[in-house]
């Protein structure tokens, strides 16, 4: 497994035998990692393998339970981040951490010893040094709210570089980007490796890794798999490590001939707190019987369009029609202005997994049962409530998807995220939708997990459920849908047909470009 | 820019020594795994010892003998048939402002204005008694306490609608709104006992007459030498448990305190809950209140509540929200409360000791919560590192 050392190979960084429990979860075990001088090396794993927590103990927030890391082969012992930026280790988290109404220059410089003013000319030069060395597009004195995602990202790497880190994490860094920036991401990566940087890539995306990186470790539920050269390894053979065994990677998309329109969006218009447009303009119809893909680069929109069509957000324009049928006649219900407790009372069948799984959908402290019976614990006319009928879902559901739970009496906030969201789209499949709306709900699951989720919409769909899907990652969403409508700041794009449109076409429409040839007619 | 010295903040060196800290801190806290129920109260009781034997340290400072202290509170406190009954009578008030205070905070409002609700239930049951008196005693005694009890459930209810109006409709902080409204309450009755009308017949001192001899009517019924009010305490208990457990209305208590988004999203009205939750934890206030007037003083002053709105909120606290654990933890904090006026009395020890030792044991109690989510590691000898390593890699 672990090869020996060879005097030739130039380590700047040597983690061996590392463990790492949290209560009883063992979140590494026994797990190395070696990174070569200007090299890239690809973290690879599913969501819970222990990529992040393997990072955050190279970079100073956890100490590990046992093992040892060496720096340049020296050990070393980094107790806090401080520790870890005065051995030039920097990482780039996945949630960004600047400060919205500084510009990128000050955010920059944010925590560094220095006098007490700033020479914001000399510090711009600097910056900007950095940024022409490597090929960063940044304006030092833009503020961090005027800037996209990639923007900040890119604030976020040249904060750890002016701090002189030569060792770079980045934990996930292309999960936000659309497949333009992605690839410039990819060239600034390569002209730092050039510089003698050596960078680590977490990630989980097989053709990213097979792109960009020279070597590969894979770990798997905490402990260490296996550590391959790039130009050795293929996606299937990357998948089987990861996994553990064969897997298919191939999303199903049965095809459904009677489709019947369930909801119409025309017009809508939702301002954001402050006033400025969240959604412009948003034309959308959903049929039974298809999954209808949302695209668009994160905060385009896409929370306050699933917030508006369940009530949640006020409308300050346009119109929700929900198509139901009364004894066989079509009816169109306009749902603008009402509560979620309202629109369930007109007996709108409506289903919704929003992308806070543990902020918005359920309720963390309490257990399986009282989660289930969220929605539907009204309509029992009693002051009491009645826990035997949820109890009785709750466990078919634990049966049926197959949820790991010691009971349905655990807080669900002990569950893996995986169990997490079979709960909240099993409660939400279990009320019999005829819309289902659903957020990112393959967020921080594994390879099985997001597996049973697609074919749970899949059978959604083919129920003749209108299926709206909100995705980050472009290849699922253009794998299931069977229409994609591409979002950007807050207005439609255009809606194209995903198997006849390439992947390029749709990342400029997510960067704000018009569908090319669908200009005034957006339905396909 | 101007022309003062300006600089910039450095980027430190590439030629940074690549070592900071070899050894690994000597300890540090990692998480714990699940506990079981006898690590649990393991934990718990030395907390406690450890606390008992703070508060002894500071006896022995102030040079009195810790253990005739201990022992002399606890026979201060039940030593005798109306020393306990006098501990009961203490316990009365503190178990149902807990419970009140528990409703709200189930649901994370932070209703610090326990103190406030209960005098204002006292004030509008008094209003009540001093209309009765000056009527001339025209009513009979069940009609005149029915009245003095929707009084102090009126007067407890405005107080906690207040604070829950405002948090709903403007997003108030709850805590320094209930905050407050305890010095009103407080301030009004300063202003009361200015009034002729409320005064003893034939003074003029600031003082509030003694509803007990003006009207016998309102002083409620002994059970076992205490008030009647305990029964309703011990009933409230159980029915509060029921109400939080059982019902819908406790189950959307439970959904709004751990996350008010998805409450929204569950269509849930969760204003009118949190409004209905105040009033209800207002209400229990003001009952509270309403009792200190017909049971214990049979008066009105600004120290009617005397503190117990917030002990109440070490009582709910250490029974972590818990109707029914909450008996024994006001009981507890009752003979506290008397033991150190009888350790005042016998040994010269100043009363607010109890106050100081309460003050300790809730510290202790909350500290145990770190000791049963965390554990310390120790830094490990390096034979006991080679041992783990082998066996990690076995």
């Amino acid at each position: 497994m672990q090869e020996f050392q060879e005097p030739a190979v130039d380590h700047v960084v040597e983690m061996s035998h590392i463990c790492k429990n949290f209560g009883t979860v063992e979140a590494l075990k026994d797990v190395h990692l070696e990174l070569r001088r200007g090299e890239i090396l690809s973290l690879l794993g599913e969501n819970g393998s222990g990529k992040t927590t393997l990072m955050n103990v190279l970079s100073g927030i956890y100490f590990p339970d046992l093992g040892e890391v060496r720096i340049n082969g020296t050990p070393v012992a980094i107790c806090e981040p401080r520790d870890a930026f005065a051995l030039n280790i920097g990482m780039v988290h996945q949630h960004y951490k600047l400060v919205e109404v500084f510009t990128a220059a000050e955010n920059i410089v944010l925590g560094l010893p220095g006098a007490l003013t700033i020479n914001r000319r000399a510090l711009a030069r600097h910056v900007r040094e950095i940024a022409d060395r490597y090929g960063f597009r940044i304006d030092p004195n833009k503020k961090v709210y005027d800037m996209s995602i990639s923007e900040k990202q890119t604030v976020e790497i040249i904060k750890v570089l002016y701090r002189g880190a030569d060792i770079l994490i980045l934990d996930e860094p292309t999960a936000v980007l659309t497949p333009q920036e992605t690839d410039s991401l990819f060239e600034i990566l390569r002209a730092m490796k050039k510089d003698n940087k050596s960078i680590i890539l977490i990630t989980h995306k097989l053709n990213e890794v097979l792109a960009v990186s020279d070597r590969v470790t894979v770990l798997r539920k905490g402990e260490y798999i296996d550590t391959v050269e790039t130009c050795d390894a293929s996606i299937q053979s990357l998948t089987d490590m990861m996994v553990g065994r064969s897997v298919s990677l191939e999303i199903d998309r049965p095809i459904i001939g009677d489709k019947r329109p369930v909801l119409r969006i025309t017009s809508l218009t939702c301002l954001t707190p402050d006033k400025t447009r969240a959604l412009e303009d948003v034309d959308l119809e959903a049929y039974g019987g298809e999954i209808l893909g949302i695209a668009g680069i994160t905060g385009s929109g896409q929370r306050e369009l699933c917030e508006a069509i369940t009530g949640l957000h006020p409308i300050a324009g346009g119109a929700i029609l929900y198509k139901g049928y009364v004894n066989g006649f079509e009816v169109e219900e306009n749902i603008v202005g009402k509560s979620p407790n309202e629109i369930a009372r007109k007996g709108i069948a409506l289903a919704f997994v929003p992308e806070d799984r543990l902020g918005m959908g359920l309720v963390p402290s309490l257990d399986m049962v009282d989660n289930i019976m969220l929605k539907s614990y009204k309509q029992r006319k009693s002051f009491l409530v009645d826990r035997k009928t949820p109890q009785k879902v709750a466990e078919r559901l634990v049966e049926e998807l197959e949820i790991v739970t010691p009971d349905v009496f655990t807080p669900i906030r002990k569950l893996s995220g995986g169990n997490v969201q079979k709960i909240l789209v099993g409660r939400e499949i279990d009320s019999n939708p005829r819309l289902l709306i659903v957020a990112y709900p393959v967020r921080g699951l594994d390879i099985n997990s997001s597996y049973t989720i697609y074919r749970l919409l899949n059978q959604q769909k083919e129920r003749g459920v209108a299926v709206i899907f909100i995705g980050e990652d472009l290849d699922v969403l253009m794998e299931i849908s069977d229409r994609l409508l591409v979002l950007h700041s807050g207005r439609v794009m255009g809606v194209v047909e995903p198997r006849r449109t390439s992947k390029q076409t749709i990342g400029l429409m997510m960067l704000g470009h018009q569908h090319p040839g669908q200009e005034g007619d957006k339905a396909v | 820019m101007s022309d003062r010295k300006t600089g910039t903040p450095c980027p430190p060196s590439p030629e940074v020594p690549p070592v900071c800290v070899i050894k690994e801190p000597l300890v540090r806290i990692t998480k714990r795994g699940t506990v079981t129920r006898k690590q649990k109260l393991l934990v718990y009781v030395t907390g406690f010892v450890l606390a008992l034997l703070l508060g002894a340290l500071l006896l022995l400072i102030i040079g009195k003998n810790p253990v005739n202290a201990y022992l002399n509170m606890v026979t201060g406190s039940f030593g005798t048939k109306t020393s306990s009954a006098e501990t009961f009578r203490l316990a009365v008030p503190l178990l149902i402002a807990g419970i009140a205070i528990a409703f709200a905070f189930k649901m994370k409002f932070w209703n610090i204005g326990g103190e406030g609700q209960i005098l204002a239930g006292a004030i509008l049951s008094s209003h009540v008694v001093i209309a009765a008196i000056h009527a001339g005693a025209a009513i009979g005694t069940a009609p005149l306490h029915l009245l003095m009890i929707s009084a102090a459930i009126a007067g407890g209810a405005l107080f906690g609608f207040l604070p829950a109006f405002f948090k709903t409709k403007w997003g108030t902080n709850e805590t320094l709104f209930t905050l407050m409204l305890n010095y009103i309450a407080i301030e009004y009755i300063n202003n009361l006992k200015q009034l002729k009308s409320w005064q003893p017949p034939r003074t003029t001192f600031p003082k509030i007459i003694n509803f007990k001899d003006a009207l016998g009517q309102i002083v409620l019924p002994k059970v076992f030498g205490v008030h009647i009010g305990w029964i309703f305490a011990l009933t409230l208990a159980l029915a509060a448990f029921l109400y939080l457990k059982k019902t819908k209305h406790g189950y959307e208590i439970a959904v709004i305190g751990d996350s008010l988004n998805t409450a929204r999203y569950a269509g849930m009205n969760t204003r009118w809950i949190q409004i209905r939750t105040l009033l209800i934890s207002g209400a229990l206030c003001g009952l509270a209140g309403y009792f200190q007037i017909a049971g214990a003083d049979y008066t009105l002053t600004e120290t009617t509540a005397g503190g117990v709105g917030f002990t109440a909120i070490t009582v709910a606290w250490l029974s972590k929200l818990n109707p029914f654990i909450m008996i024994p933890v006001s009981v507890f904090i009752a003979m506290l409360k008397k033991g150190s006026l009888a350790i005042q009395s016998t040994m010269k020890i100043p009363a607010s000791a109890a106050d100081l030792l309460t003050g300790i044991i809730l510290f202790f109690m909350l500290g145990c919560e770190l000791f049963l989510e965390y554990r310390l590691v120790f830094r490990h000898s390096q034979t006991k590192i080679e041992e783990m390593l082998e066996e990690v890699s076995a």
